[in-house]
């Protein structure tokens, strides 16, 4: 393994069991199945998909907020290395100073009755990381100020601010602690545009001014395309592409990638009906189809994808996909796919 | 084509403990028949709550201006709905001629009853139809949005629905009484791209074959140029710029409209950074004076936008901007 991966999966699988069935072997939703996964020391990775894809349950297995099942799990940042599974409480707690989230809704993940100052330094209190209240502030108007808040703000309740605002408060709440590894759950989802832009563009400063991992979730694939290096798609639990950003948008190779960048609502008006539709909607995680979990949906599927299942492979210069028939298909339509199916 | 609404003045502030507040100020718009309008803006611009004046959905502490008129062109005439006080008068509109789709179809339905006998209910309230003609329309209608397995889905409960699915209920449920005017309130906001694609093709089928009028709320423009034959843009309770999807979208002649394109981040083009528009929406207590985008305008010309609240003027043909650059010909485009 290279020395700049920082965070790498092998076989990882989530699995929720479900209540039910006396008799025979218990249900279980397998949210993650089978992950294989590198995210390099430095990067801006972003993991796309619809709801139900598992995206945010794989961000959460690699912050230990999910249970893993199966599968290896490591962290290197090059001063500890931890093998996450098997994670005892004292390095657990070593490792949440290390690896941070911020979540997607800001008027949510901020308590009403804490001082923006107060809520900042909370994660340093929690885990003990400083040793007085004078560096605790230091800290705290340190990373303020990097998020572009003020020391007026510091001393407000979070219901005086704006949307933008508070992402930018939870932003600063989740770096305090200097963490190396920060996922970054649809953490502008529930912002308008013209703030979202803004939010993102200091997201972007702040990874590459602190050297952060961002693993960024998102289901907008514009987004994604302008802040990550790397992106990986996600459907039903499976990876079934992954490749640099500029390869994915430019030649995406998996059916389901393509549809969902067709999907995307062109801002041309002219351009209306063009768009590649997928039918249907994502199956069950607690009944997945067998064989290619996306054969259900794929205009491309043959008897051979209602079978087996593929695996991710290597297509060369980073580009991974889980697709039996992505050669003969480079360049394909659907229609032109029904008539040789 | 014929008119169907004609929205005038309107105005539209709320008694807070806060103080009085400016929601809608002096909206004007109309709509024909079968014309599917785009009303975009920022949270915050006052999109949803024009468009439930137009039922009177707003609650009790809302006050019209006096010369607020909205008028809906019926069959039978046209109806002032100003005008209407009771909750019966107002049923004609309310999921009669005029039929709402919310944003989150998982709030609209109520949990305990099933889809079927919600979908039958209004059906009895709104048409002459008997209860088994009303189930018989209502599954028709299930599978007309693209419902496998209507009849059964007739029975289940919202919970057990999926959101494209829950989404495709509210439409049918919505269309079922056959209404003149459809507001669809961000629709596909809470959709995946790929069902949200599936729902606008379904959206724009169906205007083509009931020939209803739709108003559709939204914040994402993308949608908008998908949609639209008509576009208004709000900000801060005002309409700033209105005209045909084309004109808005190729040459949009407001600031805000132009930062609101610049802000969207495009596929074609990841190179360049993106351009947020500077500062927040300003909250609603403190609208500054005179043009209400002036506190965030790159091209704030100083006194003139600040003191005075610039007038509609036309670019060409029905495009119109309310700004003042735009007011001295076509230094703002």
């Amino acid at each position: 393994m290279s020395d700049n991966i920082l965070m790498s999966a092998r076989g990882l699988s989530v699995h929720y069991p479900l209540r039910g069935g006396l008799i025979g072997p218990k249900p279980v939703v397998r949210a993650v199945e089978g992950i294989n996964v590198n995210i390099e020391k430095g990067s801006f990775f972003g993991l796309v998909g619809e709801s139900g894809s598992g995206k945010t349950t794989l961000g959460r297995a690699m912050l230990r907020a999910a249970p893993i099942t199966h599968g290896d799990v490591n962290y290197d940042d090059g001063e500890v290395k931890y093998a996450l599974p098997t994670l005892k409480d004292k390095d657990l707690k070593d490792y949440r100073s290390r690896a941070q989230l911020i979540f997607q809704d800001p008027y949510a993940a901020l308590s009403p009755r804490m001082t923006v100052r107060d809520i900042i330094a909370e994660p340093l209190e929690v885990m003990g990381l400083t040793k007085s209240r004078e560096e605790t502030d230091e800290r705290v108007r340190e990373i303020a100020a990097k998020c572009r808040l003020n020391l007026e703000h510091l001393r407000r309740f979070p219901h005086a601010f704006s949307g933008g605002q508070r992402q930018r408060i939870s932003i600063a709440r989740a770096l305090v602690s200097r963490p190396q590894f920060v996922v970054a759950d649809e953490s502008v989802a529930a912002l308008d545009v013209s703030i979202q832009a803004d939010v993102l563009n200091l997201l972007k400063s702040i990874q590459q001014e602190m050297g952060l991992t961002f693993l960024f979730i998102s289901h907008d694939l514009s987004v994604v395309a302008h802040v990550c290096d790397h992106v990986a798609v996600m459907y039903l639990g499976r990876l079934v592409e992954s490749a640099p950003t500029r390869a994915l948008f430019a030649a995406p190779r998996h059916p389901y990638t393509k549809a969902l960048l067709s999907a995307i609502p062109s801002l041309d008006p002219d351009d209306r009906g063009k768009a590649q539709k997928l039918e249907g909607e994502i199956p069950s995680p607690t009944n997945p189809p067998p064989g290619c979990k996306f054969q259900t949906r794929c205009p491309f599927a043959v008897d051979h994808c209602r079978k087996a299942e593929p695996v991710l492979k290597h297509t060369g210069n980073g580009h991974d996909v889980a697709c039996h028939r992505w050669e003969e298909l480079m360049g394909a339509s659907p229609e032109a796919a029904k008539e040789t199916a | 084509m014929t008119r169907l609404l004609d929205v005038e003045n309107l105005t539209l502030q709320f008694d807070t403990d806060e103080g009085r507040i400016t929601a809608v100020d002096n909206v004007s718009f109309s709509l024909e028949a079968g014309e599917v309008m785009g009303l975009v803006g920022e949270s915050g611009s006052g999109k949803s709550v024009t468009a439930k004046s137009l039922m009177k959905l707003n609650p009790r502490n809302a006050i019209y201006s006096e010369n607020t008129r909205v008028t809906l062109h019926l069959d039978s005439g046209p109806v002032d709905i100003m005008s209407l006080q009771t909750s019966t008068d107002l049923q004609v509109v309310r999921g009669g001629a005029i039929s709402m789709i919310f944003q989150e179809p998982m709030a609209s339905f109520a949990p305990a009853i099933s889809i079927g006998d919600q979908m039958v209910e209004q059906l009895m309230i709104h048409t002459d139809m008997n209860a088994k003609q009303s189930k018989e329309l209502s599954e028709e209608m299930l599978a007309r949005v693209g419902i496998s397995d209507a009849s059964t889905r007739y029975k289940q409960f919202a919970f057990e629905l999926s959101g494209g699915m829950r989404q495709r209920a509210m439409i049918a449920m919505a269309l079922s009484t056959k209404p003149k005017l459809l507001i669809a309130d961000e629709p596909t906001t809470a959709l995946d791209v790929t069902i949200q694609a599936q729902v606008i093709d379904l959206m724009k089928d169906l205007v083509t074959e009931f020939g209803m009028g739709i108003i559709f709320i939204t914040h994402d423009l993308g949608v908008i140029a998908q949609t639209a034959d008509t576009v208004a843009v709000m900000y801060l309770g005002r309409l700033v710029e209105q005209g045909t999807v084309r004109d808005v979208i190729r040459a949009p002649g407001h600031p805000y409209t132009q930062g609101l394109i610049a802000a969207l981040p495009s596929l074609d083009d990841l190179d360049t950074p993106l351009t947020p528009i500077p500062g927040d929406i300003p909250s609603p207590l403190e609208r500054p004076p005179g043009c209400v985008f002036n506190t965030r305008c790159p091209v704030n010309m100083g006194d003139r936008c600040s003191n005075i609240v610039p007038e509609f003027s036309n670019i060409k043909g029905s495009h119109n901007v309310a700004c003042h650059l735009a007011e001295e010909g076509n230094k703002g485009t």
